[in-house]
């Protein structure tokens, strides 16, 4: 990923930042202009908390192939408190042991590497409480 | 608008098909199409495609399709909307008949996804970028949460999605253009390696090459291309949430649900009304969903109808007579054009072994990603 590119998503993919919807109060993850529940405007910056439940799961057994040597990894749709919703890795555990209804935490670690030169991709990652 | 009918249809096989370039394909389902209507001549093309730019590095594909036709003068753009890309392109062909801008126009769709490209990565950016593929999500991993929350939700097993394999094997074992012609077991199914948990190799559609072509023409004008064309009674598009995380639900399709129901709609049926059905089986469970989600079996019940037959030849409502993406072979671009061949084909009595009886109204849903977009054609027997 062009380093750019990178750099323009590190508020949400290091900090959890968010937005709160004033209309609606939805809040989306990364912040959206526009809430794609009710197409208010008008929005407020929020934090996720880090940490959440596994609404679905899976375990990753051929993977992309920067992720060649993880595999195979447990991935999961996981919900914070506030409602909204992210993709992530869950470490640290049996990833069989993953299922729906999982309580995780989610804690600030290296995602990817951009090849042998580039640089480190950080971000969260899911780990089972 | 006008009516519209498709009057002749061309095909490549579908597979690994090395000696073939993208523009070989497209030129032989091409040829295919238009000798059958006996014309050299259109008013446009429309070609689905999903990612020449990523698979084969070459983008700009209407002027080369057309030019290697030896149509260069005429219209034509390429259509992109991931896995849907076919679909689309038939979409977009329609309107343009249907309006009045145009009499003759071929909706193609091809993919030549052997040719060296990582085709797990291409693939994946079809999925959010930002939010899904960064994390290191497949796609066989998207649609293996969604089987996970089917199961959850719904008590959907191991065994119903692989009757839906199984079906699908089965009918593909009948098409000489298929990928796959034979038949596999649900212990073969349930015993091959995982790709993501809880599918297996079995539960997904191949990496394929090929190329699939229609030619669209005004209804009332049918007669003069061919003896038994085929009426496009409605047409029905829709998108959803892009990421999986974004969906209230992810058990539900809803793009599928709302593109349904605008074909419905606009064809002026119900679901019971359609004899035979081609559905977007890239994976086990999303023949699963989509069947749910388009109203052709109740909520929860889709692995059912795999296992009980209700979905098989010769059972109430055949469900990918062609064997589906999960057998026929999923070269991208191409699958929403060649599902429309084979409702076409269904409803001209030309499938041979595979033949519905007496089959009138036909349908054919094509959708991308995991979910974000699809879109539904009707067709009816004229």
């Amino acid at each position: 990923m062009p380093s750019p590119r990178y750099w323009r998503e590190i508020p949400n993919r290091y900090r959890l930042e968010a937005s709160r919807c004033c209309g609606c109060g939805r809040v989306s993850y990364p912040p959206r202009r526009v809430c794609p529940s009710c197409g208010a405007q008008d929005w407020k910056a929020t934090h996720l908390s880090p940490h959440g439940k596994v609404v679905t799961s899976t375990v990753v057994h051929v993977p992309p192939t920067d992720f060649l040597m993880e595999a195979p990894y447990a991935m999961a749709v996981v919900e914070t408190p506030e409602g909204a919703r992210l993709m992530v890795q869950v470490v640290d555990c049996d990833p069989d042991d993953v299922k729906p209804g999982t309580e995780v935490t989610l804690e600030f670690r290296l995602i990817r590497k951009e090849g042998l030169s580039g640089i480190l991709c950080y971000g969260h990652k899911a780990v089972p409480v | 608008m006008r009516e519209v009918a498709i009057v002749a249809a061309g095909m490549t096989r579908f597979g690994e098909l090395w000696q073939s370039s993208l523009r070989d394909l497209f030129v032989e389902a091409a040829l295919e199409a238009l000798s059958g209507a006996e014309t050299d001549h259109v008013d446009g093309i429309y070609v689905g495609n999903m990612s020449g730019g990523q698979f084969v590095g070459q983008e700009h594909l209407g002027p080369l399709m057309a030019d290697y036709l030896g149509m260069a003068g005429v219209a034509a753009t390429r259509v992109e909307s991931a896995c849907a890309s076919g679909g689309m392109a038939l979409r977009a062909a329609f309107f343009d008949v249907a309006s009045g801008a145009s009499d003759l126009v071929l909706a193609a769709g091809l993919e030549k996804m052997n040719d060296g490209a990582d085709v797990t990565a291409v693939l994946a950016s079809a999925a959010d970028q930002e939010t899904e593929a960064y994390h290191g999500i497949t796609f066989p991993g998207l649609y293996a949460m969604i089987a996970r929350a089917h199961m959850e939700e719904y008590g959907t097993t191991d065994e119903d999605l692989a009757a839906v394999s199984v079906k699908n094997h089965a009918h593909g074992a009948l098409n000489p253009k298929a990928q796959f012609r034979r038949k596999v077991t649900a212990e073969e199914v349930m015993n091959s390696s995982l790709v993501a948990a809880p599918l297996r190799l079995l539960h997904c559609s191949p990496v394929s090459d090929g190329a699939a072509a229609v030619l669209l023409c005004p209804l009332d004008r049918a007669k003069e291309f061919t003896d038994r064309p085929v009426r496009i009674m409605g047409t029905g598009a829709a998108t959803g949430s892009m990421a999986l995380a974004d969906r209230q639900d992810p058990a539900f399709l809803d793009a599928v649900s709302l593109s349904a129901g605008r074909a419905y709609k606009m064809a002026g049926i119900k679901p019971s009304d359609v004899d035979v059905a081609e559905v977007h089986d890239c994976f086990s469970i999303a023949e699963i969903c989509v069947t749910e989600a388009m109203c052709i079996v109740d909520r929860g019940k889709g692995g059912e109808a795999a296992r009980s037959g209700f979905t098989s030849l010769g059972g109430k409502l055949p469900v990918n007579t062609s064997g589906g993406l999960k057998s026929k072979g999923h070269p991208v671009g191409a699958t929403g054009i060649a599902q429309t061949i084979e409702i076409f084909e269904q409803l001209r009595g030309e499938s041979g072994d595979r033949q519905v009886k007496d089959a009138h109204i036909g349908l054919a849903q094509n959708m991308g990603g995991s979910g974000a977009s699809s879109v539904v054609h009707v067709f009816q027997r004229v």
